[in-house]
């Protein structure tokens, strides 16, 4: 196979340009051979490369005191006292989920953890965000019967509790599902790994899982456009094995105890081959390596099909030189291959052997510096102006509507099948607006959301930006924690067509813009393009995941309604912010006007005077508003707790745009009477907006006397039944 | 009191009994690898939920052969209290240690949530702290719970007072909705559900704390 003859074909067929291959050739100074076309072609595809998006996403703000590792390494690393680090990353699986759901979701959630544990910590909770298709369409129920399998076989297998996410439907998925899996780590910040090789001679060792044909060229896959003949591409999908996993992390935890380890990295996307790259490429060395050493899962392996390969469970380091015998005998006592298979040079090059020939060997620099970096022109998303939406025919029937349909009815179909106890740390489980976990032996705990909302980064790229980012800081705000740090997903479609280029442009500035104001910097992330079938392109949909840090769990607070004789409170302004609201989507099956404006000073104050309440233990009952608005927040607290309520709105607004309107920076809150009187005082003083509602009690959720006037019972039915019902036969 | 938790490759709650034992007994217990022939004596062998070689093979039966379980099974029949919960189980139940069998879900689906439990013998050393409370509440998260025998075991398990736990409604197709059982000595449990996640108010209740307490209490 190395005597493969490159053409003009075979170079396309590896998703490069023409170009881009004269590129390669001016490079090594000669024709790449087959091996070499093969390594170029991932280094330089757009999932590894990330040519489309890198000239934009320098322009993120990543730093802040309390970062330790921005974007650039394995995940993100921030301080979060007491020398202890919080270490997370969200990536994409969108495609392998599309064509193998279980399969595809599954290793997801393997290589999202082994890019967390890679760095030292060990894993203490698992979120995601998923975006499936119309609720109609043939093809949803049996791909999320199959990625919520698949998240679940994986992370209940390997013991890291999946504690919450976000899951939305919307024809523009129907043939493009987005799986985005988050994983939050703990680590000692004296106990961080990076993937730096360093010190000439120094042994470079294989661990974990053998190397099979499964998931060659995965990470091209990754980069290109759907088609009809895509379901042609299942080979390309790796097969997980999350006992190994578990393993893995346990002997890489035990390893890293010890100070053998100079630089680690998992095998990822484009699987041996990245990983040496990087590891090379960070540390200004160079690496040969002998593929006849490689284990191999299968007989007859080309060097082509071991470098490409994307086997799971693996994982490269660098050791100090005498401590090799230590380190196999811990992959030993957990029965994972262990293999040195190469040596770090002083060439700067990538060499590679096998059967006693060289069989390829490339300059480290033009794998990764010399990828083509593109500036792709861009056209801004038009700005919309507002819009009045018109009320219901029916009130009761269209919160009924809501509240038990797709978008907003109780996921708990989805997260009952997944692990979300275990660790024994979860003291916020999922249903509330972030997920808790205590730090394990203290007080502490940190709060994680995952959220976008993708209609409006259409509406407004811009705006949706800002949003995704602010609904996070917001989550995280009400449950009581300090939002400290995002990950992100950006998954767009075709960077190539300029409107496109234009929603990935607009969000970044958007989501920067809410960064710097709420002092939330990104410290990772993954950008998943080419989210198109037959050239119709998904929502624009940058999924954010935060997290959080909370001094003493004690005071957290939930969504619930604790008991009846309680004043809820409106903190911050509702405004006229119908425009691609979920009521005029889903009710008036409509999607004009603009999405609601975010305006970040009033985010932040709103949001650190609602934070203060509860750390100052006046509150511990608070929702923050999105999706559906006041209604629909309400509705959640009253069903959450079990407890109703009667509210009474005053305002000049139309009483349905009271109710459903998406205006950013709202919080409802829960008190006693003469609590929530000095948190009247107390907002008036800083100027900010508060109304009393009602009180909390009864078994029925009324609003003006009636004017909405539905049973707990009937809200609870239709809530918690839309997903059960839905999927009732799924295949 | 002094406790063991056998750790085998793939178990993922040992940390968390281990934790429960130690809050409960002020002991940390000694872990033990499966690969040991031989531990301390101890006065409690804890053996912990998770996914043991996978489950790639059946539930529990790779483990149910591992070199400690014989070491295991000959301190149970000798009297040791051995308690198995979930993986643990349905070890168990592959050594023939306990009886019957835990199949897949009926719905094929796996489910961790809070399940409401009536406690069916309040007569064992694990159960004494029950006898003021009979209703409890406890989470599961299996996928294969479906407690399976015949009906002359089950028959006789119930009349012996072997049955300990019963779900108060369907959750995984369990016959006669079982939860947890005794062997007909009495010093081994077994059971799907996991009270080392119910100890503190924080983490949603303290109904499987009093499982731990009353071990402890039994053993003085």
């Amino acid at each position: 196979m190395q005597d493969v003859k490159i053409t003009p074909e075979l170079v396309k067929e590896h998703g490069l340009t023409s170009s881009e291959y004269e590129r390669i050739v001016s490079a090594m100074g000669r024709e790449p051979n087959i091996t070499e076309l093969g390594i170029y072609s991932v280094m330089w595809s757009e999932h590894c490369s990330y040519k489309s998006s890198r000239f934009h996403l320098k322009k993120l703000p990543t730093k802040a005191p309390w970062v330790i590792q921005g974007p650039g390494e394995n995940a993100g690393v921030i301080d979060i006292g007491d020398g202890q680090a919080a270490i997370f990353k969200m990536e994409s699986h969108n495609h392998p989920s599309y064509i193998e759901p279980y399969q595809g979701a599954a290793t997801g959630v393997g290589g999202i953890l082994r890019d967390v544990f890679t760095m030292g910590a060990r894993p203490v909770a698992n979120m995601n965000a998923l975006r499936f298709g119309e609720p109609d369409h043939p093809k949803t129920r049996h791909l999320v019967n199959g990625v919520v399998a698949g998240i679940g076989g994986y992370g209940n297998c390997v013991g890291v509790p999946t504690v919450g996410g976000e899951t939305n439907f919307d024809p523009s998925y129907n043939g493009n599902i987005l799986v985005n899996a988050m994983t939050v780590g703990l680590a000692d910040q004296d106990k961080i790994f990076y993937c730096a090789a360093a010190g000439i001679g120094n042994p470079v060792v294989y661990v974990g899982s053998k190397t099979g044909r499964d998931g060659i060229h995965g990470a091209t896959m990754a980069s290109t456009e759907f088609t009809e003949d895509t379901e042609e591409k299942r080979p390309t999908v790796q097969v997980g094995d999350p006992f190994t996993e578990k393993l893995l992390i346990e002997a890489c935890l035990e390893l890293m105890a010890t100070d053998a380890i100079i630089a680690i990295q998992d095998m990822g996307a484009a699987g041996l081959t990245s990983s040496s790259v990087e590891m090379a490429s960070k540390g200004g060395v160079g690496f040969e390596l002998n593929l006849d050493n490689v284990p191999q899962r299968e007989q007859e392996m080309t060097p082509y099909e071991m470098c490409l390969s994307e086997s799971q469970e693996r994982m490269l380091m660098v050791l100090k030189p005498g401590r090799e015998k230590m380190a196999q005998a811990i992959f030993e006592k957990w029965e994972l291959d262990f293999a040195v298979i190469g040596v770090i040079t002083g060439t700067g090059n990538l060499t590679l052997t096998f059967g006693g020939k060289t069989v390829g060997d490339m300059p480290i620099n033009s794998l990764v510096e010399d990828a083509p970096e593109y500036e792709r022109p861009y056209e801004y998303t038009a700005k919309r102006s507002s819009v009045d939406v018109a009320a219901p025919a029916d009130l009761n029937k269209a919160v009924l509507d809501l509240v038990g349909g797709p978008n907003l009815c109780s996921r708990r179909w989805i997260w009952e099948q997944y692990d979300h106890m275990v660790m024994g740390d979860t003291i916020q489980r999922p249903g509330g607006d972030a997920a808790v976990v205590r730090i394990h032996g203290t007080e502490k705990a940190l709060a994680i959301s995952t959220d976008v909302t993708p209609r409006y980064c259409y509406a407004d790229p811009e705006q949706g930006g800002r949003q995704a980012v602010a609904e996070t800081w917001r989550n995280i705000t009400a449950v009581g924690a300090k939002p400290l740090a995002i990950t992100n997903c950006l998954n767009f479609g075709n960077p190539e067509r300029t409107d496109i280029m234009g929603q990935f442009v607009g969000c970044l500035e958007g989501m920067g813009d809410a960064c710097r104001a709420l002092d939330y910097p990104i410290v990772s992330g993954n950008v998943s393009l080419y989210n198109e079938t037959n050239g119709s392109g998904i929502l624009p949909t940058p999924a954010i995941g935060g997290v959080g840090v909370m001094a003493d769990s004690s005071k957290m607070a939930t969504i619930a309604f604790k008991g009846a004789g309680e004043t809820i409170l409106l903190i911050g302004e509702t405004k006229n912010e119908l425009g691609v609201s979920l009521y005029q989507k889903q009710i008036l099956g409509e999607d004009t006007g603009a999405p609601p404006f975010v305006d970040l000073d009033i985010e932040r104050r709103n949001g650190d005077f609602v934070r203060l309440l509860i750390e100052n233990e006046q509150v511990n009952t608070c929702h923050d508003l999105s999706d559906g608005g006041l209604i629909a927040a309400i509705a959640d607290m009253a069903m959450s707790g079990g407890v109703g309520a009667d509210i009474v709105i005053e305002s000049d607004l139309p009483l349905h745009v009271n109710l459903f309107s998406e205006t950013q920076a709202r919080y409802l809150v829960a008190a006693s009477e003469a609590t929530s009187e000095i948190i009247r005082k107390e907002a008036k003083d800083a100027g900010i907006p508060v109304t009393v509602l009602g009180t909390t009690g009864g078994e029925m959720l009324t609003v003006n006397e009636g004017a909405v006037d539905i049973s707990l019972k009937a809200l609870t039915e239709a809530h918690e039944s839309w997903m059960p019902n839905f999927m009732a036969n799924a295949s | 009191m002094k406790s063991a938790v056998i750790v085998f490759p793939g178990s993922n709650c040992d940390r968390d009994l281990a934790v429960a034992l130690e809050k409960v007994t002020g002991n940390k217990p000694l872990m033990v690898w499966h690969q040991e022939y031989d531990f301390d004596t101890v006065d409690f062998i804890g053996l912990p939920g998770g996914f043991s070689y996978g489950d790639y093979l059946r539930c529990g039966a790779m483990s149910a052969r591992s070199h400690v379980m014989k070491e295991v099974i000959k301190r149970a029949n000798d009297g040791v209290p051995t308690f198995g919960v979930c993986n643990g189980f349905q070890i168990l139940t592959e050594t023939g240690v306990l009886p019957g069998a835990l199949m897949r879900n009926a719905n094929l689906h796996f489910v961790c949530k809070d399940v409401p439990m009536t406690v069916e013998n309040t007569d064992s050393i694990f159960t004494s702290g029950y006898a003021g409370k009979r209703e409890i509440t406890v989470p599961v998260a299996h996928h294969d719970g479906n407690y399976y025998a015949d009906h002359e075991t089950l028959d006789r398990l119930e009349g012996e007072g072997q049955v300990a736990f019963k779900y108060t409604a369907d959750i995984n197709g369990a016959q006669r909705r079982i939860a947890g059982v005794l062997n007909k000595r009495g010093n081994v449990l077994g059971m799907m559900p996991h009270p080392e996640r119910m100890i503190e108010p924080a983490l949603g209740g303290t109904d499987g704390r009093i499982l731990f307490e009353s071990v402890l209490n039994s053993l003085g």
